[in-house]
């Protein structure tokens, strides 16, 4: 299949002092995809998306070109939701389908328990932002490319197409730095644990929820999907969430646009 | 110049297969297979006496550092060796140079008091050395964020300079720190002890030194050829922002150890040389920096400028080197008297330093050899370093009371 014709669009936010770029293609209904903690690519499955979506995928503060320095004025957790609400409204999009991967969907999560009438979908990619003694998140900022290959990628060949070699240094600095910087950035959010409450908020939470796991995943075992289906929290929330949908199968039709 | 004995405090008793059986010496090794708590003991002991050692036979400073949850050098707490040295010493003119409690690993607010308190104790002799952390003791041992470290570590040095100068109680609304009333007791005799800043050659740090006209030290086990841009960048940046070259602007870490002849040194060192590049710093590489530790335009810089690649080639490298590799690749400086003053002599006049640290106990070394090395040292070594930078500048980055001029025959000594 064709790769989808995608635009690029630099916002002004907090008080023009992030200037992030946003990515954006496709047809339908607005689509937002929080990338994870690597930084953001456009790949198959953002295209995939962008045949039924029109699909908006803003980079982290500070893994935009030139705008490294970014990521400093937001201090803490609370800027960023509060940033994050701000970059929605920018974007003009109402009730909006959220999907949020891996730290992305840390993000996406917490928007959504923030502002819950803002969101319309929410879907959940192996994210981050619940800890559990029993099942701890490895600390993949301490982790070399190797290791990192390790938990990232079930599929250590499809690992080697994504991560860097260590000769990479040499031969793609560029990709070096913006593998590191992005890793950075997110490490300002994530690290050492990347808990900050969301449990504590997670009733809060109306908007329909699915849950994308691999039921493989080394960096956030699929545990965690079970057992955020059977917190008093979810199930107290206005509308019913979705089973966990494991080897990743079954998001497309939840995604299906609803025809009212 | 000055010069400053500089000890670790490491495990000298790591397995033969340690680098091969465990992943890193730093974060990870696990205390119970390694370690017994009561030799632990004796290791602290050993250390504070070679420091009492080499104040008594003659170093201007004895140097102390940070470090956490490792067997390379383990003195999670300094200010309490530091506060037995300041007491040991107080017959002496030995300047404590703490270099010293991380910024990002205590509260500053502690950092303020206990730098103070060992002012106190020792009658104004401390120098108030101020290191961020290093990334595996800040991120992981303590788990700052990386990208944070530099941000909190400023921070601290604002609020425990004014914690120290300030007359009367003043609130601090910092971003990590909150304080309604700051009034600490005790405060520094010295009326603001010397700082020191370590750094690793970031541009932002020269010119953070430079604002604060602080000095500025690159704490290093690699040598002079591996220094030789830093220093360079430094001079040049202090040039460019209209400071005096005052090379005690300056501070270099050297390791170094003397023996009666270039031979009999290599003889009883080339183990202890070799234990402590194989094993005492048998880090993994990617552990010196966690991604966000270095500032941007450090890691473009370390990048792009190829240093990144060269470093990590040689940290390779010096994991299969022997003693003399270390010795001829200038990493060490070893050997009889003579030839350590020469190379001492040539190392300070290159990079430009006047504030030298020598690291002559490291690794498995063992008391009393650490003391021999210690003796010839200061008998017939020191007295011809003292001198190096005639009387020309001041070292305003010494305590007061430490700091007399070189005599004239110090100064001839160094220049013959």
């Amino acid at each position: 299949m064709n790769a989808v014709t995608r635009h690029e669009r630099t916002l002004s936010l907090w008080g023009k002092q992030i200037k992030p770029r946003v990515l954006f293609g496709g047809n339908g209904p607005p689509l937002i995809f929080l990338h994870g903690a690597g930084g953001l690519l456009w790949d198959d499955f953002l295209d995939a998306l962008a045949r039924k979506y029109t699909v908006y995928a803003p980079e982290f503060p500070g893994t935009s070109p030139g705008e490294y320095d970014a990521i400093k004025v937001l201090d803490d957790w609370h800027d960023l939701v509060v940033y994050y609400s701000e970059l929605i409204d920018e974007l003009g999009i109402k009730d909006a389908t959220l999907v949020g991967h891996s730290f992305g969907g840390m993000i996406a999560a917490e928007i959504a328990a923030a502002s819950p009438r803002s969101i319309a979908k929410l879907v959940l990619l192996s994210p981050l932002g619940l800890w559990r003694d029993d099942a701890p998140i490895p600390p993949w900022l301490s982790m070399n490319a190797a290791e990192m290959a390790e938990v990232f990628f079930y599929d250590q060949d499809v690992a080697k197409r994504f991560m860097l070699t260590p000769e990479a240094i040499a031969t793609q600095p560029d990709l070096v730095l913006a593998a590191t910087w992005a890793l950075a950035c997110a490490g300002k959010f994530t690290w050492p644990i990347p808990d900050r409450g969301l449990r504590d908020r997670l009733h809060r939470i109306s908007a329909p929820t699915l849950l994308v796991w691999g039921d493989k995943d080394k960096l956030v075992s699929p545990v965690y999907a079970y057992g955020a289906i059977k917190t008093s929290s979810f199930r107290r929330s206005t509308q019913p969430i979705s089973r966990p949908v494991l080897r990743t199968r079954g998001y497309r039709s939840f995604l299906r646009p609803a025809t009212h | 110049m000055k010069v400053s004995f500089f000890g670790v405090m490491p495990h000298r008793e790591l397995p033969d297969d340690f680098e091969k059986k465990y992943k890193s010496v730093w974060v990870d090794p696990p205390f119970h297979e390694l370690a017994d708590p009561a030799r632990v003991g004796q290791f602290y002991n050993w250390t504070l006496d070679e420091y009492a050692h080499a104040a008594k036979a003659g170093f201007d400073g004895v140097c102390l550092n940070e470090h956490h949850q490792n067997a390379y050098g383990f003195m999670p707490g300094p200010n309490l060796m530091a506060s037995a040295l300041a007491r040991e010493t107080n017959q002496l003119n030995t300047a404590i140079v703490m270099l010293g409690s991380t910024l990002t690993t205590n509260f500053p607010l502690r950092i303020a008091e206990e730098y103070a308190m060992i002012d106190a104790i020792s009658g104004g002799r401390i120098v108030a050395g101020m290191p961020p952390g290093s990334s595996m003791d800040a991120n992981q041992a303590y788990g700052v964020p990386p990208i944070e470290t530099r941000e909190r570590s400023a921070e601290a040095h604002d609020l425990i300079l004014r914690a120290w100068a300030a007359k009367k109680p003043f609130a601090f609304n910092g971003k990590y720190t909150k304080l309604p009333k700051v009034n600490i007791w005790p405060r520094p005799i010295q009326k603001q002890p010397p700082v020191w800043i370590p750094g690793a050659g970031s541009a932002s740090t020269w010119e953070y030194v430079a604002r604060n006209q602080h000095c500025y030290c690159f704490v290093s086990f690699f040598g002079r050829k591996m220094a030789q841009n830093v220093l360079d960048g430094y001079w040049a940046s202090n040039d460019k922002l209209g400071l005096d070259r005052n090379p005690y602007r300056a501070g270099f870490n050297q390791v170094c150890v003397v023996g009666e002849t270039d031979e009999s040194c290599e003889r009883e060192n080339a183990k202890h040389i070799e234990y402590f590049y194989r094993r005492s710093m048998h880090v993994p590489e990617h552990y010196w920096a966690l991604p966000g530790y270095q500032d941007y335009p450090s890691l473009e810089k370390a990048v792009r400028s190829g240093v990144a690649a060269k470093v990590s080639e040689k940290l390779a490298q010096f994991k299969t080197y022997k003693y003399k590799d270390f010795v001829n690749e200038e990493m060490i400086i070893a050997g009889g008297p003579e030839t350590v003053r020469d190379r001492l002599i040539d190392l300070a006049k290159r990079l430009r330093i006047g504030n030298l640290m020598l690291v002559m106990q490291l690794g498995s070394m063992p008391p009393e050899l650490t003391k021999k090395s210690i003796d010839l040292f200061t008998s017939k070594v020191l007295p011809h370093l003292r001198g190096v930078w005639g009387d020309e500048w001041e070292n305003h980055w010494w305590p007061e009371r430490c700091r007399a001029k070189p005599s004239v025959k110090n100064v001839e000594r160094a220049n013959a």
